[in-house]
């Protein structure tokens, strides 16, 4: 009976049908993560600002993705801002709505604590050697940053890209969504949820674990 | 805003906070215990055992607990392990939970100077009196800011538990929603419940964490 | 007389170097015995060796006749009996430096606190820190410190003491402060193995002193002898290295 299920997997198109579910969710993941990258930097940038109602603005934000579920932000965006606003938000795009958000902040952070943790004596001392401000940012401050950095933003990429999960419950049509409609297909069949399942994990583990590798590699090489 | 549908239904969200609040505490007591013995085998290199941890943290910390619920709740049961649903909410979140409690610890128990160890070694101490009144309380300070920020995250997460039919606030706002259509008002009930069960928590991290900087312990080697 | 501590031809290798190359000595009870050597001769491995932190590829080592180089799980209960310093001190920083001495006294020989505590005021009057049994590691001085932890590694009674190049990190002027509480330890009769830099401290305190080079003991001999005159090149080579350096010093200062 346990092999009946796992032939279902590879039946008729079945297993592209499971990626392309996969692929919203990445689509999204991607999406979400492009643009936290770009406004996450201004962000970053305006948490040094001296100006204190810029700072207390942009800490109320971070505090305010830190400790609300991203799944109540969903639910905000996707159901909230229809009755609020008339606004009908498509499932997709308020997840991209609502994770960038989250990720703006977050990784603002991540650029903040890179951008104050600077030692100035390195500052100093390419300002010893005769060096104009910017040859010191290009190739003393920058490379070091970045290289302290990107496993951090590379972290947070995978933590992204495992709360893309959470879009099924605002009723987009995901992997585990496309999951559940083979199982409903072969409902005759018990064993197949078991195989469905187990492969939605194991397909979300062989996304994020290489870039968890990738992460862990370069912060044992930055050290 | 319906004033009165919000008061009516105070007493929902509070039994639902409640829900959300033991089986998370439940989760993350677990994850605590589970968290510190994967991280004395790594730490202490326990052949067997250390390989079998390395799997569980690399497949727990890759991927989303949305599936890992849907896998345990749905999936297994056609394998012949039936589970309730509370076990499915305790089991999933100590299973993410752990991996990430493991790592705080293992951060923690890094910090602290190798020496310290064997100078405890010498005293005679043996292996359970060296970890729990020299190394132990050490690492604690290094790692309790990670540990309270894997406090929050776990807290957050309980929000998919509403997939397991556990009346969670989740689940209380979805069926309100649904049935009575005052999505504004429930929406509202929600954020405000969040708000109450982790502000607390999310204060006395920063509070941890602030009194932790003054009681540092100096420096303890001068070599 | 029988030996305190036996080692007998012992070998260690790490990653295919051979630090300790066959090494036996014996101590007696209440003798003192200074280890020298130029660095990277396998002095530090070979204390370490004595008291399990590193276990020996072959060879014997035994305490009053027994055995204790096959690591068993009671290696804790065989550490009790063999004190050891370190140069890092390594006092345990959250605890103050009265629970730093009470440690391994009530939990690893489960002795009752109040009578240590009374046994630790005393030894700690003695080497001149009454005042700091309530201070915090980090509040005190390298040579302060170093002295805490010879006092922690006295309290639990062993039958040898081992002492790590215990003064190699201190500032010049504490090193006297913490070298005269060892040759205090000597007059009481406490059998010490002792690994030090400091020649003329050697010479003030040692009953029997040992050559190492490359893992082999080259000379044994008095103090006496062998700081006058070493039999071996090498030993002879060794010390010289040390007036070098000071004849050195003085040309500097003439310059």
């Amino acid at each position: 009976m346990q092999d009946s299920g796992i032939s279902v997997l590879f039946k008729g198109i079945n297993f592209q049908r499971l990626l392309l579910g996969l692929w919203v969710t990445l689509r999204i993941a991607l999406i979400t993560i492009g643009i936290s990258l770009a406004l996450g930097l201004l962000f970053g940038l305006l948490m040094t600002r001296k100006n204190r109602f810029v700072r207390g603005f942009c800490r109320a934000w971070l505090e305010i993705v830190r400790f609300m579920p991203q799944l109540v932000l969903l639910y905000l965006a996707y159901f909230g801002f229809s009755r609020l606003f008339g606004w009908n938000l498509e499932g997709e795009l308020s997840a991209v709505l609502v994770f960038s958000f989250w990720g703006i902040a977050e990784m603002g952070d991540l650029f903040r604590g890179a951008l104050t943790s600077i030692p100035t004596h390195q500052r100093e001392s390419a300002a010893a050697l005769g060096l104009t401000k910017r040859q010191i940012n290009r190739y003393v401050l920058l490379p070091q940053t970045v290289r302290r950095l990107l496993p951090q933003v590379i972290n947070l990429a995978t933590r992204m890209i495992k709360t893309t999960a959470l879009v099924k419950m605002i009723n987009v049509t995901e992997v585990l969504k496309v999951g559940q409609q083979i199982i409903g297909q072969h409902y005759r069949e018990p064993s197949v949820a078991f195989w469905i399942y187990a492969t939605v994990l194991l397909l979300y583990f062989m996304i994020c674990w290489p870039i968890s590798l990738l992460a862990a590699w370069m912060e044992k090489r930055s050290e | 805003m319906d004033w009165s549908f919000v008061l009516a239904h105070v007493q929902d969200f509070l039994a639902g906070a409640w829900v959300t609040l033991r089986f998370g505490l439940y989760g993350i007591g677990c994850s605590l215990v589970l968290g510190l013995v994967c991280c004395l085998v790594r730490f202490f290199r326990v052949p067997l055992l250390k390989s079998l941890v390395h799997v569980y943290i690399e497949v727990a910390r890759n991927t989303p607990l949305l599936i890992q619920l849907f896998f345990l709740y749905a999936g297994l049961p056609r394998a012949g392990i039936r589970l309730s649903a509370e076990a499915c909410a305790v089991i999933g979140l100590t299973f993410l939970g752990g991996a990430y409690m493991a790592e705080a610890f293992r951060s923690g128990l890094e910090s602290v100077d190798r020496f310290q160890r064997e100078a405890g070694e010498c005293l005679g101490l043996t292996w359970g009196q060296n970890v729990r009144y020299v190394l132990l309380p050490q690492a604690m300070a290094t790692a309790s800011p990670a540990l309270f920020a894997n406090i929050i995250f776990l807290l957050k997460e309980t929000s998919v538990f509403s997939v397991l039919a556990l009346m969670d606030l989740m689940n209380v706002a979805d069926t309100l929603r649904t049935s009575g259509g005052r999505t504004i008002e429930v929406l509202f009930l929600l954020v405000v419940a969040y708000v109450a069960l982790l502000l607390p928590v999310s204060l006395a991290a920063t509070f941890t964490e602030r009194r932790l900087k003054y009681a540092g312990f100096g420096d303890q080697r001068s070599v | 007389m029988e030996a305190m501590l036996r080692v007998e031809d012992i070998r260690k290798s790490f990653d295919g170097t051979e630090v300790l190359k066959g090494v036996s000595l014996e101590i007696y009870e209440g003798e003192v015995v200074v280890i020298i050597g130029p660095s990277g001769c396998g002095k530090s491995t070979l204390l370490r060796c004595i008291n399990g932190l590193e276990t020996i590829d072959s060879g014997k080592i035994l305490l009053r006749d027994q055995v204790i180089s096959e690591k068993k799980k009671d290696q804790h209960l065989i550490r009790q009996k063999i004190g050891m310093v370190f140069q890092s001190y390594d006092l345990f920083p959250h605890m103050k430096v009265m629970d730093n001495l009470l440690l391994g006294p009530t939990k690893a020989l489960k002795r009752p606190a109040e009578q240590v505590r009374e046994e630790a005021m005393e030894m700690l009057k003695r080497v001149g820190l009454y005042d700091k049994a309530e201070a915090l590691p980090r509040t005190l001085s390298g040579g302060q410190k170093q002295r805490v932890a010879l006092v922690r590694a006295m309290l639990m009674h062993p039958d040898v003491l081992l002492l790590d190049e215990i003064t190699a990190a201190l500032d010049p002027e504490m090193v006297s402060e913490v070298l005269n509480v060892v040759i205090d330890l000597a007059e009481q009769g406490i059998t010490m193995a002792i690994v030090t830099h400091e020649m003329r401290f050697a010479e003030a305190v040692a009953d029997r002193v040992l050559f190492l080079e490359q893992g082999t003991i080259v000379e044994e001999g008095e103090p006496e002898t062998f700081f006058r005159e070493p039999r071996t090149e090498r030993a002879r080579q060794f010390l010289q290295s040390f007036t070098y350096a000071s004849a050195r010093k003085t040309v500097k200062r003439k310059g």
